[in-house]
């Protein structure tokens, strides 16, 4: 646990130098501060804001650290060289890129919400839920490039696999179940499209949050279909699970290919 | 030191080290050489266990190297390409593999001065050039007086000065009783450093010996010419 510890916060260091990390949260306090302002109330922001949080955090983080892996491959080598365990290391990195891009998401989005004293007027519990699942997309996601660097040798290829795999998960996949309610239609397809939601992260974090806002209306078909189910209590345990093995199973699988 | 018992080990179709067998002995600079591919820099790295081979086994003074990660802590590595984290400066890159050692790990902070490093060491690690990463990269091998180092094309992208600063250092090294392993894929550049010599070509040794005995057996010059030698009758033979 200790040399975990000071690995990951000799690369804290590092990362929350980088220009990167910097404009990430730029980014973040501006669309916040801009929904908030322009957007109507903190409800109607909230619900903006979350699209955006569903869209960005997988990219960024999915670009971020592979990008920031394969930089930093030489480096881990020596580090590797030097009498620390393996799973030492990979847990001190792992931690060391989630732990800043998460702790600068949340802030970016949380402190304007209390500048703008926006916290009372929303919805109990909506904000602090929007963050969390921010900050659990943005485990799985890191965990997701730490498994494609240590698995593909090759850059451009890793780079490839990670755009790719955002593109599948953020915008093809809704197609695609779209695509298999409408063939389904006339049957009664409820359980598998339960199972398809849990196989996406996104569209678990999509589904988690709009538990928490009282819109129906803006539930997409996907999320029609379910709603009944994720608002029990064995919804809810499904899907934090469902979250916890998304994390999990690529950090055991990357640790395994690292 | 090292016993090296018929490793092998392929990226793929690649096939890079070909049952590769070779003892490197205790308070010897031994040379690998061999051209660019021949499987030189995978080899310093199963030894130092970052590449598992597909077969065979190393020896670190008699015991397997195994997950243990602990005879790391004896061993000084000086990687071919020196890259670091671009936002830390050389003297938070020190600190940090001190952190993660023990604490009462002696420090040798010679080549800090003796390659005149001193001013770059508050500078951002991305700010500074190729060859002032290598020096850097140099003082690391040598910062917890390890007993084997493994140098890997220690003196590329030094400049003279620095590359003789190297040397001396390695001399003064081995007088106090180290081992070395340097890898180069030009022959002449370890000749005036070399005591034993393995010639490595596609992933097998082609000769290994002491570099006196060699060119006195093959009655030339240069160690490049001895090897030659011996490669031209190992091909006849």
């Amino acid at each position: 646990m200790r040399v975990t510890a000071k690995i990951a916060g000799y690369q804290l260091r590092d990362i929350t130098r980088s220009r990167w990390l910097f404009g990430y949260v730029l980014f973040f306090v501006l669309v916040t501060d801009a929904l908030l302002r322009f957007g109507g109330g903190g409800e109607k922001a909230l619900l903006s804001l979350m699209n955006v949080v569903l869209f960005v955090i997988p990219l960024v983080t999915l670009v971020f650290s592979t990008v920031y892996l394969y930089h930093a491959r030489e480096f881990i080598e020596l580090l590797l060289a030097q009498p620390i365990r393996r799973h030492q290391l990979f847990a001190g990195l792992y931690l060391g890129l989630a732990i800043p891009l998460s702790v600068g998401f949340a802030a970016a989005v949380g402190l304007p919400f209390i500048f703008h004293r926006a916290v009372a007027t929303s919805q109990p519990g909506t904000i602090p839920s929007l963050l969390l699942v921010g900050v659990a997309l943005t485990f799985v996601f890191t965990a997701l490039a730490f498994y494609i660097v240590s698995r593909s040798e090759d850059r451009l290829k890793g780079l490839g696999i990670a755009i790719a795999l955002w593109l599948l998960f953020a915008v093809l996949y809704d197609g695609l179940v779209l695509l298999f309610l409408s063939i389904f239609s006339s049957h009664s397809i409820e359980r598998p499209v339960l199972g398809l939601m849990l196989l996406n992260p996104i569209d678990l974090a999509r589904v988690a949050l709009l538990l928490q806002f009282d819109v129906s209306a803006l539930l997409g078909y996907t999320g029609a279909v379910l709603r009944k189910f994720f608002e029990t209590t064995t919804g809810v345990l499904v899907t934090a699970t469902a979250l916890i093995i998304w994390i999990a199973g690529p950090v055991v699988l990357g640790l395994k290919a690292f | 030191m090292i016993a090296a018992r018929s490793v092998s080990k392929r990226f793929g179709r690649l096939g890079v080290l070909d049952e590769l067998t070779l003892d490197v002995s205790a308070s010897r600079i031994t040379a690998i050489v061999g051209p660019n591919g021949a499987g030189k820099t995978t080899f310093v790295k199963t030894i130092l266990g970052l590449t598992r081979p597909d077969s065979g086994s190393i020896e670190f003074d008699g015991r397997a190297i195994g997950d243990d990660a602990a005879y790391r802590a004896r061993i000084g590595y000086m990687p071919q390409i020196a890259r670091f984290p671009e936002n830390l400066t050389a003297a938070e890159l020190f600190a940090m593999l001190r952190d993660l050692r023990p604490a009462e790990t002696p420090v040798d902070e010679d080549l800090i001065s003796g390659l005149r490093l001193s001013t770059e060491l508050e500078k951002p690690l991305r700010t500074l050039s190729g060859g002032t990463r290598q020096k850097v990269n140099a003082v690391m091998a040598f910062l917890f007086k390890p007993d084997l180092f493994i140098l890997d094309e220690p003196t590329a992208g030094l400049d003279p000065i620095a590359s003789g600063v190297l040397k001396d250092k390695i001399r003064t090294e081995r007088a106090a009783g180290k081992t070395f392993i340097l890898t180069s894929h030009i022959i002449s550049e370890l000749e005036e450093l070399a005591e034993d010599v393995a010639f490595v070509h596609e992933g097998r040794v082609g000769f290994a010996g002491p570099v006196k005995e060699l060119i006195r057996t093959t009655r030339q010059d240069t160690l490049e010419r001895a090897i030659a030698q011996v490669m031209m009758r190992g091909v006849a033979a």
